[in-house]
């Protein structure tokens, strides 16, 4: 935490003024001492929305419009929220690099505290989820078994039931959960990225949220009986290593068998 | 498998290259039937292959081969007693999940190798150390000659008097009558696997006033709770949550639309409306989570393009547009939940679904 506090000052130095780095840093001591909630709280200053107002011209703008008001391109990010902010970047899955039918996840380009920037910045716009705080995401005690009925009701179908992700229409596809950390797999069910539908706080509660993490990091533990994974996607490569070892093995096995023998053969008849 | 037999073929009783003269041996090798005159070719069978170094060699491996074999019968068995899985049996605190695993590893991998030795061991002795025999065997009638069969008749005939079977016809009788109950009990045993369904394929518990909970949560919603576009959810009947033969045909999904987007065409049969925009609350559609096609969970949902996707055989519906079929092999739309709130403002059906849900069936209509 206190890394992230030593870069957001360099930047901050050269931009703002000394008394609104002062405010922003008080505001954040104040949060952390208050409870372990963390710079996540966007401290929607005056300075952070500004600079990620910079941010935002010198690297979304090109698609997102200078004021976020969207173009023919990408959608507006009015009302977006801060936590789809998150999502997007922090995946680095923005800013893309060309304009596709789905985004892959990529190492992101900018710092935690550039991120919270522009999140601030989206999020002074006009409402939309927030970024949750580490707590809020911790999966520690959470009911996995619960967790586990929430994620194969309601994500399994595309993510599969080990999270190993899944083909959608048209080139789309559901990613694997394997990289994602516990807030950007929160902030994907609460904003919905991309063709993923929304999974807002109505219906899976917070609590609930918490649960279905702490099952997807469950499963990255789990070992893989024979010692194999296979990708964990389920029947679809088993069957076609089914087919093509197992019956292809027994194929040739039975073509060994049925062989012509190149030694003399004598022929007999009997009765 | 006995030691002669291993090594009659290999036994170094001759010069390589010199002719074969063991027509004893060679009875066997032909399987000739006892009795009958070995057929002249049998004569003319070497008992041992043409290569004798490449022969002593297949010797070695195939020993080799069930040597392995026998090694890994012992590796099953010590695996079996070495490894205990249950949970009473396992070390406290010892996770059942894994030592199964292991003992399944271990099972698995030791027979395969024993059997597939065995087995490989054998096909390499019949290929390389039996000498290429090609055997025609001549047909023979099926019926049996005369002789035979007046000498069966005969038999048969006189047993049937000794057993008095003839003389006694209230035993004859009585006897047959005891074995048709059972001769006809398994025809009743059918009825095990009734009861016929009767209309149970045409309900669901959906009933008016019944709220929708989210299944692993178990809470009422209200339309506040799907507030935002795009939202889905998969909701049960309340009180059904461990009633898995009905939740097998009530689970529904809840899609929230933004306004203007949903157009779901009003549809009659006769006077009977099948589906329309007033059995929608506040931008939110119900559709059955159940495929028309045959019958899998259907709730892969874009929300870009509004599209529900089947993951068993790609049937894609339109959400927007009544869960219409737009690709794929379901023949008709998700049936839709009519739905309301109720006076605490919690979404509930209300009624049944108007159509069957899931698969198609014979009496469908």
């Amino acid at each position: 935490m206190s890394s992230i506090i030593a870069r957001r000052r360099h930047p901050a130095a050269g931009y703002a003024a000394v008394a609104g780095g002062l405010v922003v840093a008080g505001v954040l001591y104040g949060t952390l001492s208050g409870g372990g909630a963390s710079a996540a709280a966007p401290a929607q200053t005056a300075t952070q929305i500004q600079q990620g107002k910079a941010l935002f011209v010198a690297s979304c703008s090109s698609c997102h419009g200078l004021d976020a008001q969207g173009t023919s391109q990408a959608p507006s990010l009015i009302g977006a929220g801060a936590a789809a902010v998150y999502f997007q970047m922090s995946t680095g899955r923005m800013p893309a690099k060309e304009i596709g039918a789905e985004m892959p996840r990529k190492p992101s380009d900018f710092t935690q505290q550039q991120i919270y920037d522009i999140a601030a910045y989206v999020a002074s716009l006009g409402g939309g989820p927030a970024i949750p705080t580490p707590a809020q995401v911790n999966p520690a005690g959470a009911d996995t078994a619960l967790g586990e009925q929430l994620f194969s009701t309601n994500c399994a179908q595309c993510h599969g039931f080990a999270g190993a992700g899944g083909a959608l229409t048209y080139g789309k596809y559901a990613p694997p959960l394997t990289a994602s950390t516990p807030t950007q797999i929160y902030t994907a069910m609460l904003t919905g990225p991309e063709a993923m539908p929304v999974f807002g706080d109505g219906t899976i509660t917070p609590a609930e949220k918490r649960d279905i993490i702490a099952y997807i990091i469950s499963t990255r533990n789990e070992p893989n009986p024979g010692g194999l994974s296979l990708g964990r996607t389920g029947t679809t490569t088993e069957g076609l290593v089914a087919w093509l070892g197992g019956l292809g093995f027994l194929v040739l096995i039975a073509m060994w068998l049925t062989a012509k023998r190149r030694d003399k053969r004598i022929e007999t008849e009997q009765e | 498998m006995s030691e002669n037999e291993t090594e009659e073929p290999s036994g170094p009783r001759r010069v390589i290259g010199t002719p074969s003269s063991a027509p004893a041996a060679l009875d066997r090798v032909a399987g000739a039937p006892a009795g009958s005159e070995p057929p002249d070719a049998v004569a003319l069978l070497p008992v041992n292959p043409e290569n004798m170094v490449r022969a002593k060699r297949y010797e070695r491996v195939i020993a080799a081969l069930f040597v392995l074999a026998a090694l890994a019968g012992c590796g099953f068995i010590a695996a079996y007693v070495g490894l205990e899985v249950g949970g009473g049996r396992l070390p406290h605190g010892a996770n059942v999940v894994d030592a199964t695993f292991r003992s399944n590893l271990a099972l698995g991998l030791s027979l395969a190798i024993a059997l597939l030795a065995l087995g490989t061991g054998s096909i390499l002795w019949v290929r390389h150390l039996t000498p290429n025999i090609e055997t025609v065997e001549h047909r023979h009638d099926m019926r049996s000659p005369k002789e035979d069969r007046a000498k069966f008749e005969q038999f048969f005939a006189k047993g049937a008097a000794v057993s008095q079977v003839t003389r006694r016809p209230l035993l004859r009788r009585t006897m047959l009558l005891a074995t048709a109950p059972l001769a006809l009990a398994p025809l009743v045993l059918l009825r095990d696997l009734g009861p016929l369904p009767g209309t149970s394929l045409r309900h669901t518990v959906w009933r008016k006033g019944l709220r929708m909970v989210t299944y692993g949560g178990n809470r009422p919603l209200r339309p506040a709770d799907i507030s935002t576009p795009g939202e889905m959810i998969t909701v049960i009947p309340e009180g059904y949550q461990d009633n898995l033969d009905a939740l097998a045909k009530a689970g529904v999904i809840l899609i929230k639309f933004a306004p203007g987007e949903l157009d779901i065409p009003t549809v009659y049969n006769g006077s009977t409306q099948l589906y329309g925009m007033n059995w929608t609350v506040d931008n939110i559609v119900a559709y059955s989570k159940i495929c028309t096609h045959v019958g899998c969970p259907v709730a892969l949902y874009e929300q870009t393009t509004h599209h529900i996707l089947c993951p068993c055989h790609q049937s894609t519906f339109d959400a927007a547009h009544g869960a219409n079929v737009i690709f794929g092999p379901a023949a008709r739309p998700l049936p839709q939940l009519p739905m309301t709130v109720d006076s605490d403002g919690y979404l509930v059906a209300a009624s049944d679904f108007t159509q069957p849900v899931g698969p198609s069936f014979w009496e469908r209509g």
